[in-house]
């Protein structure tokens, strides 16, 4: 097991490698459909990404106390299919030096090849995991773009303690999602022809 | 008569209250069949690999949702529901008890807010609208109830397919053998996208539509059953061994355990058409089921 704890640097995303088991400590930011169509349009993110890490991820988030002592909780916090920011993702990567995607299901070609050139990784959460990984999350520091595109799609600021994933894509080029279709396609026409 | 419907309108209320607890239960914990297929295949992954390591959080997963009582993974998916009731009682009035408690159980927590409108995007926040939940109503002789309710992820739904054979590009004919191809294909095609490992209903034969019903169908199966058509257990149990020689492993990172159950079913077809339609659960299997008196109460569960 490998803790990756915050301030995530290049170095320390560049000594992981494929199948390494991590444990991540810090903040993550939330982003998915609506954030990273937004951001590839040019737009800022609210709060710098600059070394962070993006979490792929539509958290449910209940209200919780009042006054000054007004918050949230993170109930549900699983990860959403990453696929579906692939037209995005590695232009995010370059242009806000993100250090570590999030996410589940793996990525494609563009993402690996951003992660190889700009210092960056893909993290596999565990899928369905909701309870645990909610747990993981300690605090909930802040929320940006809540009105403009609602909870599930807001950038939510969190914090996290030992929130568990496995790399799936290095920045050596490697991806894990490429090799297992590899052999398992070799499998199948060996199993097609039987 | 007005003893006739309070009583029944206590049975209604009662219907209502057991089906929230059927909700509860199918949404935040697994049954046992599956819970033991999930065992198995931690057992078999070698220790501390990836695929384990997967396994080991989804196992803790499994006794924090049950600890806790709130739903095994965020996404609660469609809400399917089989439901037999008594003769007298109206279809109209079932069908609403299921709306009514779908809608409850949406605001209690134990369903995510998961059905939005196809054309304004807008979600109904209840979990009920056109198609939502998926019901299945039939009348019975018997004076009891019968619910099975099934939460079917999004994610896995995505990585179904149907195939129409022949298909020149797997090579599939229309035959047993052409069957098992398709379904080798689609625990290809899924990967680990699906979040495996996955239990797959198949359909042979049907039309596209009854074709995909009758595959989920499946799963109101248990996983440790024995098909009643011989060269379906057969085949059921060789997709098992073939799909986990694929290697793809638990969310796709490599490992012994690719799928936990194949469950095939046969249908007729017109001569012209011969569909295998593939659906895909993954390892948040969440199916339950119950029995009622003819007061409503819970008597039993089904899994
Ligand atoms: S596929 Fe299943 S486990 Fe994965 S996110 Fe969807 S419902 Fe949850």
């Amino acid at each position: 097991m490998i803790q990756l704890n915050a301030p995530f640097t290049e170095e320390k995303v560049r000594n992981l490698k494929l199948g390494d088991q991590v444990e991540i400590t810090g903040i993550v930011f939330t982003g998915r459909d609506a954030v990273h169509k937004w951001l590839s349009e040019g737009n800022n993110p609210p709060v710098s990404f600059e070394n962070g890490i993006i979490y792929h991820c539509g958290p449910v988030v209940m209200p919780q106390g009042a006054g000054a002592k007004k918050g949230w909780k993170v109930t549900a916090a699983g990860p959403t299919t990453s696929i579906r920011e692939e037209p995005y993702q590695a232009g995010v990567i370059e242009r806000l030096k993100v250090r570590a995607v999030i996410g589940k299901g793996g990525m494609g070609e563009k993402t690996r090849l951003a992660c190889q050139q700009f210092g960056c990784v893909y993290l596999h959460a565990i899928g369905g995991a909701a309870q645990v990984l909610a747990e993981k999350i300690v605090k909930v520091q802040n929320v940006y773009m809540l009105e403009k595109f609602g909870s599930p799609e807001a950038i939510w600021q969190l914090e996290v303690l030992s929130f568990p994933a496995v790399v799936t894509i290095d920045a050596h080029g490697n991806s894990l999602h490429r090799e297992i279709d590899s052999l398992s396609k070799s499998k199948f026409e060996e199993l097609l022809k039987r | 008569m007005i003893t006739h419907t309070m009583s029944n309108a206590k049975a209604q209320k009662q219907v209502f209250e057991s089906l929230i607890e059927i909700i509860r239960k199918t949404s935040t914990e697994l049954p046992g069949d599956v819970i033991r297929a999930v065992e198995k295949g931690k057992s078999a992954e070698s220790p501390n690999s990836s695929a384990a390591y997967a396994m080991n959080i989804i196992c803790q997963n499994i006794d924090l949702a049950k600890v806790k009582s709130q739903p095994l993974c965020q996404d609660t998916g469609t809400v399917i529901f089989y439901a037999y009731y008594p003769k007298k009682w109206d279809y109209s009035v079932v069908h609403k008890l299921i709306e009514k408690a779908v809608s409850a159980a949406t605001k209690k927590g134990y369903l995510r807010q998961n059905s939005v409108n196809s054309l304004t995007g807008k979600n109904s926040g209840t979990n009920v609208g056109p198609g939502a939940p998926y019901v299945h109503c039939e009348a019975w002789a018997k004076d009891e109830f019968e619910f099975k309710v099934m939460l079917k992820g999004g994610g896995c739904e995505n990585v179904g397919a149907q195939y129409s054979l022949p298909d020149g590009r797997i090579g599939a004919g229309r035959d047993l053998k052409g069957v098992r191809k398709c379904i080798l294909d689609a625990v290809y095609q899924a990967q680990g996208k699906g979040c495996g490992p996955g239990i797959l209903g198949v359909c042979v034969g049907g039309d596209r539509a009854s074709g995909f019903v009758h595959s989920k169908e499946q799963f109101l199966r248990k996983l440790d059953d024995k098909n009643k058509i011989k060269e379906l257990a057969e085949l059921e149990e060789q997709m098992v061994k073939e799909a986990n020689e694929l290697g793809i492993g638990p969310m796709g990172f490599g490992g012994k355990t690719t799928l936990m159950g194949c469950k095939i079913g046969a249908l007729d077809r017109v001569p012209a058409s011969f569909f295998v339609s593939v659906s895909y659960m993954c390892w948040a299997y969440r199916r339950q089921g119950a029995k009622l008196d003819k007061a409503g109460k819970i008597q039993k569960w089904l899994y």
